[in-house]
């Protein structure tokens, strides 16, 4: 079985534990074991993007490290976020020699020297580029047909471009992975738009407009389900419902999965690895069922 | 609105957000393709095209304690869509900084009911306080 250093990231342990049990389950099922980092600590979720403020830096390149202590040189990481972080530090961190000297001094007491040379891989970008769609498609045990899926790319994956995963205006990469898998994907126009992230903190309201408009959307073009690749789009566009719902009563609700859920119905796994129980909204057993 | 600015003032807050941000503002021709693309503009007291416009007039305080700037969730689209590759995500975080590095916080952990706290996804908590917490 091929194995692949992985980096978690907070919230894959705590409220997204159903998209780490799935991708666990769906890699595993593609002869991929991810292996976790050991000692890995919280990314931050935010790139810190002010030219002065290195000490933020810290914490992405530590994980870095941890990753070159694995003796590895790749490591893939799920969530939009932590990928967003840890990609455009490294990035900053290569392009920048004094500053790659300062963050390695600040780190004096690690082993390791970081030279700046781990690859940051999206699980989407992996998928993609090295187990492939046809493969993934040879794998389907439950053809998902007829099952309509707006893919929700939001902000990180594609922004900004050097640390995009696809075309950052024009992506494609989801609506593959929903084709692999016998789904019809499905277009609409906020699919690469912010849910407004972290708002849901101290302005619910704001994020709940954002919802039911983003949901409203996707179900004018006929989708079934919204599909994610972030814990905070995820949370926003499913358990927001609630406040939308309050706000807009003419709000419809709509499930909205993790990609690796999506892929662990295709590839006919147990209920425990795909983890409903955990999503706000649950799929609607018939819609479910009619495509397993 | 009318807006007195002390010449020397006025290069002070530009050059300050510069240094932060490291993006050149005058650069910028107000073409508005930031606030076009930008999802939370209907949220905002002054668009992001008028955020640098007040910038380069040196207008710290309306800048600073405007809505505009706590809206913004660094999602990139502005600098996505800038046709001169004006990085506004940056320029708006230099200006969240100016505020936040007189040592106040715009939101703080306190803030959260103890009820949100049980429910919020960590990545919701920790990126909130990253960018509104001193």
């Amino acid at each position: 079985m091929q194995k692949i250093a992985y980096y978690p990231g907070c919230t894959m342990k705590t409220t997204a534990k159903n998209f780490e049990d799935s991708a666990i389950a769906v890699f595993k099922k593609l002869g991929i074991e991810l292996v976790e980092i050991p000692r890995w600590n919280c990314c931050g979720t935010v790139y810190s993007l002010t030219s002065d403020d290195l000490m933020h830096h810290l914490a992405p390149i530590r994980n870095l490290i941890r990753v070159k202590e694995m003796g590895c040189d790749k490591v893939v990481t799920f969530c939009s976020m932590c990928y967003n972080t840890l990609k455009q530090s490294n990035l900053r961190f290569q392009q920048n020699e004094e500053e790659r000297q300062k963050i390695n001094d600040f780190m004096y007491r690690e082993e390791l020297n970081y030279e700046g040379d781990v690859e940051i891989v999206q699980a989407l970008e992996f998928l993609r580029d090295s187990v492939g769609f046809k493969k993934i498609a040879e794998k389907v045990k439950n053809p998902l047909n007829g099952l309509k899926v707006a893919p929700y790319y939001g902000c990180l994956l594609l922004r900004p471009k050097e640390a995009s995963i696809d075309n950052p205006e024009d992506p494609s990469i989801v609506e593959d992975l929903i084709k692999s898998l016998g789904a019809e994907p499905v277009d609409f126009p906020y699919k690469n738009e912010c849910c407004m992230s972290y708002l849901t903190v101290n302005h619910k309201d704001i994020v709940a407009e954002r919802t039911f408009n983003i949901i409203k959307s996707a179900g004018k073009f006929g989708a079934d389900m919204i599909l994610t690749s972030c814990p905070l789009c995820e949370y926003n566009l499913d358990a927001r419902q609630r406040e939308a719902l309050e706000k807009f009563p003419d709000h419809l609700s709509m499930p909205v999965l993790y990609f690796t859920q999506l892929m662990a119905m295709a590839l006919g796994l147990d209920d425990k690895d795909i983890r409903f129980d955990l999503n706000y909204i649950k799929p609607d057993d018939k819609l479910i069922k009619s495509n397993i | 609105m009318k807006i007195k600015i002390p010449l020397e003032k006025k290069t002070k807050f530009r050059e300050k957000i510069e240094e932060l941000s490291g993006e050149n503002l005058f650069a910028c021709y107000q073409c508005g393709r930031c606030s076009g693309g930008c999802p939370g503009a209907s949220q905002m007291d002054m668009l992001p095209n008028q955020v640098m416009r007040y910038i380069y007039l040196g207008a710290e305080e309306e800048v600073l304690n405007s809505k505009t700037i706590w809206v913004c969730a660094s999602c990139y689209m502005c600098t996505q869509r800038c046709p001169k590759g004006v990085n506004l995500t940056k320029v708006m975080e230099a200006a969240r900084q100016m505020y936040l590095r007189k040592n106040q916080d715009y939101f703080s952990p306190d803030n959260i009911p103890q009820k949100d706290r049980e429910e919020l996804p960590t990545i919701a908590m920790v990126s909130c306080l990253r960018k509104m917490s001193s």
